[in-house]
C-alpha cells in the first residue's frame, strides 16, 4: 500500500548527462544531477521525470494539485500527445515532491521576481499550470518517444527513422509491433536529445478536444482517494483545537477530562493549541472540545471595527508604494469635464473548501511518510522535515485529490500537526481532521480591502482616474509564513507586495491621467493567496468605478471600454461576451444587465451578469462569459473552469464575509458562511477565445469578474451603487 | 455491540451510540465515500440512503440508523454504473469531486420519488447540497440525462 507509489527520477533520467523535459529553459540552465532523486522500486523504468514504466504499464506523473481544475487530465493529455498513447491506457499520478517540478510561471510571466520569492517551487496556484506545463511536457512525451524507438530500432536492426509509434506500440515497416512496456528498459539507457521537434498543431488528436478527465470516474463512484480516505494499517485518528485568536499560544491548559473520554489515546499540546489522538474522529472531536484552556491574546484588533480602522488608517498615511503613475491626475480636467469620488470596502473571506483541512501521518523505522491534499508539495516536505526533525530523504509527502484548494492547502498547518502527532504515535498513523468550525476559523483568509477613487470624464472619454488601494500584505501576515515562502521568519513585509494592487495596476485600459497608490494596513488577521488573489477585490473595484464613469457621462459600458481599449484579445472577449448574450437587446422590466472585464494573469476576461429585481429582492437570472486562454486544449474543462471560477466568485460577492469578535472569527461553519447553491445558481454560457502563440490559464479568471459584473447589474436592475460587499449586507438575495 | 446492514452486508461494531453514523462508516468501517464537510448536516457531503430515503450521516446518531445504509460504493459494483452515475460522467460533472458522493446520492433518491423532476423540484432536493466547484449547471444536466435513461429503463421493463 504504500510503497506502490515510490517511482519517478531515477539515473536514468540523466543518462545522457542532462535531463530532459522538465524545464523548457536554455541548456546552461539544466541542473546537472538531480538532487533529491526518488529511488525507482524493482522493475519500475523513469524514461523523463513524468514517464515512468513498470509491470504494471505506463504512468504520467502530473505534478500539480488535482483540486477540481482538471489539471492532471490536460498535463496528462500534453505527454500523452507527442508519447502516442491513448489517455484511457496510461494511469496518470501526481508523483512525489521534488524541485524538478517547480513550477517557472508561479509569479506568472515575470520569471523571478525581487525580494521575498527566493525561487519557484513546486507550486499549484495563480492559473498558471499550463503555463508552465505547456512546452515542458509537450518535450517529456517527445523525449520518451524517441527512446522507445531507438530502442525499437536496436532490437530490430533497423534504422529508427522507418519506425512509427501509435497507441503505445512501435510499429515496424513489416507490421511488427512493439509495445512500450517491452522496450522500456532499454530504452532508458538511451541517450536523449535536448530540442526534439514538437507535432504541429493540426496533428493534435488529444490536445484541443474535450477529453473525459481522468477522475471523472473514481470521482462519481466514491473511489477517488482524498487524504481523508487513504487506508493505512493500525491508523488512528486525530482532532486539532487552537487558540481562537488565530496563531496566539496557550497560556494554559488542563486537559484531564478530555484525557478520560472514551476512544482518546494521547492528549499532545502544541504552541497554539492541542491535539487529541483517539480511536474515532469523532472522539477525538468530542475531546478537543473539553479541554479547558487559557489563551493569549491575538495580536491583531479583536473586533472587525479595529479592521476596518486600521485600513482606513493606512489611506491617512503615506503610501507603501505608487504602483502606477500616468501623466498627472493633479493637472484640472477642464472645465467639460465631470469628475466623481467614492470609496469602496470588501471583507475578509474564508476558503471553505469542501474537504476540511485534513492529513495523514506515519513515522516508522526512521521514514516518515505524509499524505496530504496540497498546493505545494516541496513545502509540504519541508514543514514535515521541521516538525520532526528528519532529514529530507527521510520524509516522503504524497499529494492526493484535494476536496477544493482555491488556494488554502499554501498554509499546511494541518501537514505540521499530523506530523507532530505522527511523531508522538511513533510506528502507527495517525490522521488528523479539522473541524469544519476550526477550518473556517483558522484560515489565512482573502484580506479585506478598501478603495477610494477620483475619476474624471470628458466627452464620453475616461481622462483621469486616481485609484488608492489599502490592504495588508500577504507575505507580512506575521510567523505562518516563516516555514513558507520566507523560510525566515523576521523577513517582514518586503518593499512591495504587489498583490495590494494586483489586477488594478495591469489592465490595459488607456487612461491619459491615472495613477494606482498602495496603502500598507497593519495588523490584519492571517491573510493568504485566495482564488485570483488580489485581482479578487481589485477587478471590484475597477470594473465598478469604470461602471461608475459610463453612468456619469451617458456611455454604454461596452462602448467606453472598447474605446478605453487596444489590447486585442481584451476587445475581442468584450465583442464575444456582448454578442453571446446580445447586449444591448432590450430586457424585460425589473431585469439589469452588468458587464465587467479584467486581465486575469494574462487571461482577457469579460463577463455580463443579469439580474431581475422586484418586492421579493433580487435574483441571479444568467451570466455569460468570454475567456482568452491563447491556445485551448481543453474547450469542456475550460468550459467548467469559467463557469465554476464565475460562481465562486459570485458565492462571495453576494454571501462572503468574515467578521472577528473577541479575538475569534464569528463565522464558524455554512450556517453563518453561506454559500452559492443549486437554487441561486444562474445558467452560464461561456465562449474560449484563441488569440494564438502564448498560452493562458483559465481556473480563476472569472473570479475576479463576478462581483463587478453583478454590482453593475443590480445598479441596472435597480439604480442602487453597492460599494462594499457582500450584497446581501444591502439586497436580498432570492 | 452493534451492527448495521450497509450495502447489503452486515457489520459489527462497538462504539458510543450517540456516535454519528458518518464516523462509524468512515473510521470504523473503512466506508469513505461519504465525506466530512461540515458536521451539521448542512452541506451534504455525508449524504448516504437509510431504508432509501436521503439522510445526513454527520447528523444522524448511530443509536436512531434502524433500517439498510446504502452509500455511493453500494451504488453500483464493478460491472455496472448506477445510470445517475453514468450521467455524472457523460456530463462530466465532477470538478474537485468531494461533494459528489453527496450530489449523486440525492439524485438518486429524487428520481426514485419524482422520476421527471421539474427545476423548482432540483432546487429543493439540492438546497442541502453544497458544491464550491460551482457544478451546478452541469449537475442539473446530469440529472436531465439521467432521468431520460431511466425513463427508457423502465419502459424496457428493467427497472
Amino acid at each position: 500500500m504504500i510503497s506502490r507509489r515510490r517511482l519517478v527520477l531515477a539515473s536514468a533520467i540523466v543518462a545522457g548527462g542532462v535531463a530532459i523535459g522538465y524545464r523548457a529553459m536554455p541548456r546552461g540552465n539544466l541542473p546537472r544531477k538531480l538532487p533529491d532523486s526518488i529511488p525507482l522500486a524493482p522493475g519500475e523504468v523513469a524514461l523523463t521525470p513524468y514517464v515512468v514504466v513498470d509491470a504494471r504499464g505506463i504512468a504520467i506523473i502530473a505534478p500539480r494539485a488535482e483540486m477540481g481544475q482538471g489539471i492532471h487530465t490536460t498535463l496528462a493529455a500534453l505527454v500523452a500527445e507527442e508519447l502516442d498513447v491513448e489517455l484511457a491506457a496510461v494511469r496518470v499520478i501526481h508523483g512525489p515532491a521534488s524541485e524538478h517540478y517547480a513550477n517557472e510561471f508561479m509569479f506568472g510571466k515575470r520569471k523571478f521576481p525581487d525580494r521575498v520569492h527566493r525561487k519557484p517551487a513546486q507550486a499549484t496556484i495563480a492559473q498558471s499550470s499550463i503555463r508552465d506545463a505547456f512546452v515542458k511536457m509537450r518535450r517529456a512525451g517527445a523525449a520518451a518517444r524517441h527512446v522507445l524507438i531507438q530502442a525499437a530500432a536496436a532490437r530490430l536492426g533497423l534504422e529508427p527513422d522507418t519506425l512509427r509509434t501509435a497507441s503505445g506500440v512501435v510499429i515496424a515497416p513489416d507490421g511488427q509491433r512493439l509495445s512500450y512496456e517491452s522496450l522500456a528498459e532499454q530504452a532508458s539507457t538511451s541517450p536523449v536529445p535536448q530540442d526534439l521537434p514538437l507535432k504541429p498543431t493540426a496533428e493534435w488528436r488529444l490536445l484541443g478536444r474535450s477529453l473525459p478527465r481522468v477522475d471523472m470516474v473514481a470521482k462519481c463512484t466514491g473511489t477517488a482517494e482524498y487524504a481523508m480516505d487513504v487506508a493505512l494499517p493500525n491508523l488512528v485518528f486525530a482532532a486539532v483545537k487552537r487558540n481562537p485568536s488565530i496563531d496566539a499560544p496557550v497560556v494554559s491548559m488542563d486537559a484531564s477530562k478530555a484525557e478520560r473520554m472514551r476512544g482518546v489515546e494521547r492528549v499532545v499540546p502544541i504552541r497554539d493549541g492541542a491535539i487529541v489522538i483517539a480511536t474515532n474522529t469523532w472522539y477525538a472531536m468530542q475531546a478537543a472540545e473539553r479541554i479547558q484552556f487559557e489563551w493569549a491574546s491575538a495580536d491583531y484588533p479583536d473586533h472587525i471595527d479595529g479592521h476596518r480602522e486600521e485600513l482606513q488608517r493606512a489611506l491617512d498615511r503615506e503610501p507603501y508604494f505608487v504602483a502606477l503613475d500616468r501623466g498627472n491626475v493633479e493637472a484640472a480636467p477642464g472645465p467639460s469635464a465631470v469628475t466623481i469620488t467614492g470609496a469602496y470596502s470588501v471583507p475578509y473571506l474564508s476558503h471553505a473548501t469542501m474537504e476540511p483541512l485534513n492529513a495523514t501521518a506515519w513515522y516508522r523505522e526512521g521514514r516518515l511518510d505524509v499524505w496530504a491534499g496540497n498546493q505545494a508539495p516541496t513545502l509540504a516536505r519541508r514543514v514535515a522535515m521541521r516538525a520532526s526533525g528528519l532529514e529530507r530523504d527521510q520524509v516522503h509527502v504524497h499529494t492526493t485529490y484535494m476536496g477544493g484548494g482555491f488556494g488554502r492547502r499554501f498554509e499546511l498547518y494541518e501537514v505540521k500537526e499530523a506530523v507532530i502527532a505522527a511523531m508522538a504515535m511513533k510506528g502507527r498513523p495517525v490522521r488528523l481532521t479539522y473541524s469544519r468550525e476550526e477550518d473556517l476559523t483558522h484560515d489565512a483568509y482573502r484580506p479585506m480591502a478598501a478603495a477610494e477613487f477620483r475619476a474624471s470624464v470628458r466627452d464620453g472619454v475616461p481622462v483621469m482616474l486616481d485609484l488608492k488601494l489599502s490592504s495588508a500584505s500577504l507575505y507580512g501576515s506575521g510567523r505562518r509564513r516563516e516555514h513558507i515562502v520566507l523560510n525566515e521568519p523576521d523577513k517582514g513585509t518586503p518593499r512591495k507586495d504587489t498583490h495590494i494592487t494586483m489586477g488594478a495596476t495591469e489592465q490595459p485600459y488607456r487612461i491619459s491621467n491615472h495613477r494606482v497608490r498602495a496603502y500598507l494596513a497593519e495588523r490584519p488577521l492571517p491573510v493568504g493567496w485566495w482564488r485570483s488573489v488580489g485581482e479578487s477585490q481589485n477587478a471590484y473595484f475597477m470594473e465598478s468605478i469604470v461602471d461608475e464613469i459610463a453612468v456619469a457621462s451617458g456611455s454604454d459600458p461596452l462602448e467606453m471600454r472598447l474605446s478605453m481599449l487596444e489590447h486585442e484579445p481584451s476587445r475581442a472577449v468584450l465583442n464575444a461576451v456582448a454578442e453571446l448574450s446580445d447586449w444591448g437587446r432590450k430586457l424585460p422590466r425589473g431585469h439589469g444587465r452588468g458587464l465587467a472585464y479584467c486581465l486575469s494573469s494574462d487571461a482577457a476576461t469579460a463577463q455580463i451578469v443579469e439580474v431581475r429585481a422586484d418586492r421579493e429582492g433580487v435574483r441571479l437570472v444568467r451570466a455569460w462569459a468570454a475567456v482568452d486562454v491563447g491556445i485551448a486544449l481543453d474547450p469542456g474543462n475550460l468550459e467548467s473552469q469559467v463557469q465554476g471560477s464565475l460562481m465562486f466568485g459570485l458565492s462571495a460577492a453576494i454571501f462572503g464575509e468574515v467578521n472577528v469578535a473577541d479575538g475569534a472569527v464569528q463565522e464558524r461553519n455554512f450556517d453563518t458562511y453561506p454559500l452559492l447553491q443549486m437554487h441561486h445558481a444562474p445558467h452560464v454560457d461561456v465562449a474560449i477565445l484563441e488569440s494564438g502563440e502564448e498560452i493562458f490559464g483559465a481556473g480563476e479568471c472569472a473570479t475576479a469578474t463576478a462581483a463587478p459584473a453583478l454590482g453593475n447589474a443590480i445598479f441596472a436592475a435597480t439604480g442602487r451603487r453597492i460599494r462594499d460587499l457582500p450584497f446581501r449586507r444591502h439586497v436580498r438575495f432570492v | 455491540m452493534a451492527s448495521l446492514v450497509v450495502n447489503g452486508q452486515t457489520h459489527t461494531f462497538d462504539v458510543d451510540p450517540d456516535m454519528p453514523l458518518l464516523w462509524v462508516l468512515r473510521d470504523e468501517l473503512g466506508i469513505v465515500g461519504p465525506k466530512f464537510g461540515c458536521g451539521i448536516g448542512i452541506c451534504g457531503a455525508c449524504t448516504v440512503h437509510l431504508s432509501g430515503q436521503p439522510v445526513r450521516a454527520c447528523k444522524l446518531r448511530v443509536r436512531d440508523v434502524h433500517g439498510a445504509v446504502t452509500t455511493i460504493e453500494g451504488l453500483s459494483n464493478a460491472e455496472t454504473l448506477h445510470a445517475v452515475q453514468r450521467a455524472w460522467i457523460d456530463e462530466q460533472v465532477a470538478q474537485c469531486g468531494y461533494c459528489q458522493p453527496g450530489q449523486i446520492m440525492t439524485a438518486v433518491a429524487l428520481l426514485a420519488e419524482t422520476p421527471t423532476p421539474t427545476d423548482d423540484a432540483i432546487d429543493r432536493a439540492f438546497r442541502g447540497n453544497l458544491c464550491r466547484c460551482g457544478t451546478y449547471p452541469r449537475i442539473r444536466k446530469a440529472i436531465r440525462t439521467a432521468a431520460v435513461a431511466l425513463a427508457s429503463k423502465s419502459r424496457l421493463g428493467e427497472a
